[in-house]
């Protein structure tokens, strides 16, 4: 290297270009120059070097599930014991919300103690709102469920919330100890943050297929599923929490004299309650976007509803499936976050606050058996009379049948329009990257923003994706979810931004980004379908709808954490309204705006897996051919090299957030 | 999953047969798979209500069409009533492998698939059904992507069915786009239909869309094994595929360890036989009409008795 080109390398805005400026240089003419060095390695990378990992994971598999065992046991005894450990407590909260307790098998079965009447649950849920957040917030909890009772949601609504029953507390308590365990020993740290990292990003159907050999079909196999995917911010969460509880109550507890045991029980953990309670929030939410898949391996509810419906192209039938999904999501997440500051505020004093949990089972307890009584004898306590059900019937196809042949043409003008000028352009320019430059491109742009470690990391991770033959399909996957994630951000950010500085923005925007979050995504794949074609435009609007919510919510979150001193500072100097935001606002929102970019990043290639079911041809398509092949080795190679991309963007990105922060003098 | 007990306790009630056979092998519950599709769910509930009749005690189980082969393989589940020739027949094969899962044989229905179009499409493209009609007018189904080629819907990859070297074969200015799963198939016929605008795509029998939707197979040449696999039989004498696809069985499989503990149960579904015609009428009287599906098929049981009596003898 010439002392020219490392001096240019050092400076900032010319490596960028310079970097950019080969790549599509490489990336244009790769063919051409394939064909006149007779090189067809710059372009495909050789078969005879390829790693073959995928037979390898499919044997090992194979072993694991039929052969491995510990001597006394093999090892699918061990995960059929753990899975008969979920079951238990499943079927008797299943039992107990939907299905009833049953004596005897199959249809010799007799009914020995009813389900839960609606009434029983509606009116339980109420009380707890009640008592943690005071008569709005039980005005909105009974409102949720009167939706699944009037709309015929009940049954499958049931079945559902009796999986989430299950799966959160397990989730939370594994996240608990995982993050206490991460937190006093280091090493056990660094050994557990990759393992997370996967656990969030390699999609479940990649895996979904050894779960269902090792853990049985059915509901429980969901159900792992379901704590696999929902768990890793739990812990995060508690690891954060524990970090950042103050030292004053650390020397305090060693005055006090307790041992690390109480130190922990007593201390720690009591202090940092509130920031668990995120936690709790999150892996309820995870457990919520899960039902769909579950319903894939047998969960039932709510799920198999929509998928159900949609497979009829009855769309009304699975937008009100979908919005059950919606309404429990809203009511469990409201009421978690309203425990969370109850726990900061332990003073209001009503007389309903004041129950004891103990007062609080007795009640529900007897409430339970007297409706189940009543029932008996009227039905419609026991369940909510079929005759008054509602349902928007026909609107939602007569309304999309409107939008199909009115605007159909205009619709597919934009979708020409952005197809030929930003679509297939970026599409050409990524597909187009010689394998070998991607890696050392990473490489170096790893190495640019956060040292040689992170280019090491990021060429090893890109390299392993070439070496197992996946890298066009990775090309077509990072030019999908990059065109989603501009537009998304494009979009979201401006939107939080101005929810940032109205509060009333702010109210009806989180609603919408609330509900886009929970529904189920199947349910606008159909119409987006209808109004784009199959095709990647439509993936893109599917995986937009989806990845925007972040992006949003955290530049909210950003402008709102602006220290008003500051903002007063540039007002009596004098600012305009812009220069306000564009000079002051904007740049203090910086880190704030990244991380939210990372986590629509995050969500975006979470949808892969979805939007392959509109026909692309990326690595979610990569996975979901693996599945409808059983092929396990094939559907494990292709999730990690999803979650790789997942991995170099984050560790980048955060790279980027944290120099950033350090340029503004917030603390890191 | 119980989603039948009621009216299959009605049916005991009403044809009181089941204290006419003899004793059943075992009293544990026989699990069915049942998938997301009407079709499929209502022939699970023929042989679930039959079996019950015999006085075998049935679990329905909602599972994933080929996620199931997991579980038949290990015994979660014991029997998946409709593994289509077109689209199953890869996982069927490796389970059957495995030695754990047997097949079961021929439901009696035949899915049929080929290319399809609407009926308003022959007033654009005269000469319809016939498959060299589509030779002259390839530039109707075009769209902005495809153009100047037509653009032809296919099924999921995962489904096969040799479309690119069909087209090719055939020399059809057509360029095939791949659905993900077929509900999205659907949803574009759907949105084309309610535009009256051209396309061209994959459909199969038995379902509903064939019989919501006015419209034609294509017809291509017929199909023959010879034509699939040598390049000098059919229309082109230097490739393979110039013909149309195959018909192929709906295939009854089951987990290989059925047949000793329930040999009778086994039995009656070997046995289990229907049509097209009679599967394709009860979709639509469930996906058009919105009739339930416990409702269609307990008028089956009552209008075909002697039949499924038989089954289970």
């Amino acid at each position: 290297m010439n002392f020219h080109l490392r001096d240019s390398l050092r400076n900032p805005r010319s490596f960028w270009l310079l970097l950019f400026a080969s790549t599509w240089l490489l990336s244009s003419y790769s063919f051409p120059l394939y064909k006149a060095l007779d090189a067809r390695w710059i372009i495909k990378f050789p078969s005879a070097w390829q790693w073959q990992l995928d037979e390898r994971i499919s044997t090992f598999m194979a072993w694991l599930v039929e052969d491995a065992g510990f001597g006394l046991f093999t090892f699918r005894q061990l995960t059929r014991f753990l899975s008969a450990l979920i079951e238990a407590p499943y079927n008797t909260m299943r039992a107990f919300l939907a299905d009833g307790f049953h004596s005897g098998l199959g249809q010799q079965a007799v009914e020995i103690f009813p389900s839960m009447s609606w009434i029983a649950v509606t009116f339980l849920l109420v009380l707890l709102a009640v008592k943690a957040g005071g008569w709005r917030l039980a005005a909105l909890v009974g409102g949720c469920f009167l939706y699944l009772v009037v709309f015929g949601q009940w049954q499958s609504a049931m079945v559902t919330l009796a999986s989430i029953a299950i799966a959160v507390p397990f989730g939370v308590l594994s996240g608990l100890m995982l993050g206490i365990l991460a937190y006093r020993s280091e090493r056990f740290e660094r050994l557990l943050r990759p393992l997370l990292d996967l656990m969030q990003t390699v999609p479940i159907f990649a895996y979904l297929v050894p779960i269902l050999f090792l853990f049985g079909f059915g509901p429980v196999s969901a159900l792992v599923a379901t704590i696999i995917y929902a768990m890793p911010p739990m812990v995060r969460v508690v690891l954060v929490a524990l970090q950042s509880v103050p030292e004053p109550l650390h020397e305090a507890g060693r005055m006090a004299g307790c041992t690390s045991r109480q130190m922990m029980w007593k201390v720690l953990l009591p202090s940092a309650l509130p920031t668990l309670m995120v936690g709790v929030n999150q892996v309820i939410m995870l457990s919520l976007n899960m039902v769909i898949i579950a319903s894939i391996i047998g969960a039932g509810g709510l799920g198999y509803d929509v998928l159900a419906a949609l497979r009829r192209l009855d769309i009304g039938g699975g937008i009100e499936a979908g919005l059950a999904i919606v309404v429990i999501a809203i009511a469990l997440d409201r009421l978690s976050q309203a425990f969370s500051l109850n726990v900061h505020s332990q003073a209001r004093g009503s007389s309903v606050t004041q129950m004891t949990p103990l007062m609080y089972a007795v009640i529900a307890l007897a409430l339970t058996i007297f409706l189940a009584l009543i029932g008996k004898v009227f039905p419609a306590i026991q369940s909510y009379p079929e005759a008054m059900v509602l349902t928007t019937g026909s609107f939602w196809d007569q309304a999309i049948k409107w939008i199909n042949i009115n605007f159909f043409e205009v619709f597919e003008a934009i979708k020409t329009a952005l197809l030929t000028y930003l679509l297939l352009p970026i599409k050409r320019f990524f597909v187009g990257i010689p394998w070998a430059w991607g890696i050392i491109a990473l490489g170096l742009i790893g190495w640019r923003v956060g040292g040689w470690r992170l280019g090491f990391l990021c060429a090893t991770l890109a390299g392993f994706v070439a070496a197992n033959g996946l890298w066009r399909d990775a090309m077509i996957t990072v030019y999908l979810c990059g065109v989603s994630v501009l537009i998304a951000a494009a979009i979201g950010m401006p939107l939080g931004v101005w929810a940032g500085q109205s509060e009333r923005a702010d109210r009806v925007l989180s609603t919408l980004v609330d509900t886009l979050q929970t529904l189920p995504s199947f349910v606008y794949l159909i119409p987006v379908v209808m109004l784009f074609r199959v095709g990647e435009f439509s993936a893109m609007v599917a995986i937009v709808l989806y990845a925007m919510a972040p992006a949003l919510r955290y530049a909210a979150h950003g402008i709102r954490e602006i220290s008003p001193q500051v903002i007063e500072a540039g007002k009596v100097s004098g600012c305009t309204r812009w220069q306000l935001l564009w000079r002051i606002k904007l740049p203090l929102a910086v880190p704030s705006l990244l991380l939210g970019l990372n986590q629509t990043i995050m969500l975006a290639l979470s949808m892969l897996v979805i939007t392959a079911l509109v026909g692309t041809r990326d690595l979610g398509q990569e996975v979901y051919i693996a599945l409808t092949k059983a092929n396990t080795g094939q559907g494990i190679v292709a999730g990690l090299a999803v979650a790789f991309i997942a991995i170099i963007a984050d560790r980048i990105l955060s790279a980027l957030a944290k120099s950033s922060r350090a340029r503004l003098g917030l603390a890191i | 999953m119980k989603y039948s007990v009621i009216p299959s306790i009605a049916l005991v009630m009403t044809w009181g047969v089941s204290s006419a056979i003899a004793e059943v092998e075992s009293l544990d519950p026989i699990k069915i798979t049942t998938h997301d599709w009407s079709g499929q769910i209502i022939t699970t509930t023929i042989m679930g209500e039959v079996l019950k009749q015999a006085g075998y005690n049935i679990e329905y189980v909602q599972a994933d069409y080929i996620a199931q082969f997991a579980g038949l393989k290990t015994g979660d589940l014991h029997v998946a009533m409709e593994i289509w020739e077109t689209t199953g027949r890869e996982a069927m094969d490796e389970a059957i492998e495995t030695g754990n899962v047997v097949s079961l044989g021929e439901s009696g229905m035949i899915a049929i698939e080929e290319w399809w179009y609407p009926s308003y499409m022959e007033e654009v493209c005269p000469g319809l059904p016939n498959w060299e009609a589509l030779k002259d007018c390839a530039d109707v189904f075009a769209t902005a992507e495809t153009a100047p080629l037509g653009r032809y819907l296919g099924g999921p990859v995962t489904w096969g069915g040799f479309d690119e070297e069909r087209v090719e074969a055939l020399e059809l200015d057509f360029e095939v786009v791949h659905a993900g799963t077929d509900a999205a198939l659907f949803a574009e016929l759907e949105s084309a239909y309610q535009r009256k605008a051209p396309i061209i795509l994959w459909l199969y029998e038995p379902h509903w869309a064939p019989a919501k939707y006015e419209g034609k197979f294509i017809e291509f040449p017929p199909y023959s094994a010879a034509c699939y696999q040598d390049a000098t039989i059919g229309v082109n004498p230097s490739a393979a595929y110039d013909c149309g696809k195959p018909t192929g069985p709906i295939w009854k499989v089951a987990w290989a360890g059925l047949s000793q503990k329930w040999p009778g149960a086994a039995q009656a579904i070997s046995n289990f036989h229907v049509s097209n015609t009679e599967m394709s009428a009860m979709i639509s009287r469930v996906d058009l009409e919105g009739q339930s599906v416990e409702g269609v098929v307990e008028e089956w049981l009552s209008a075909n008795k002697d039949r499924w009596v038989s089954w289970i003898k």
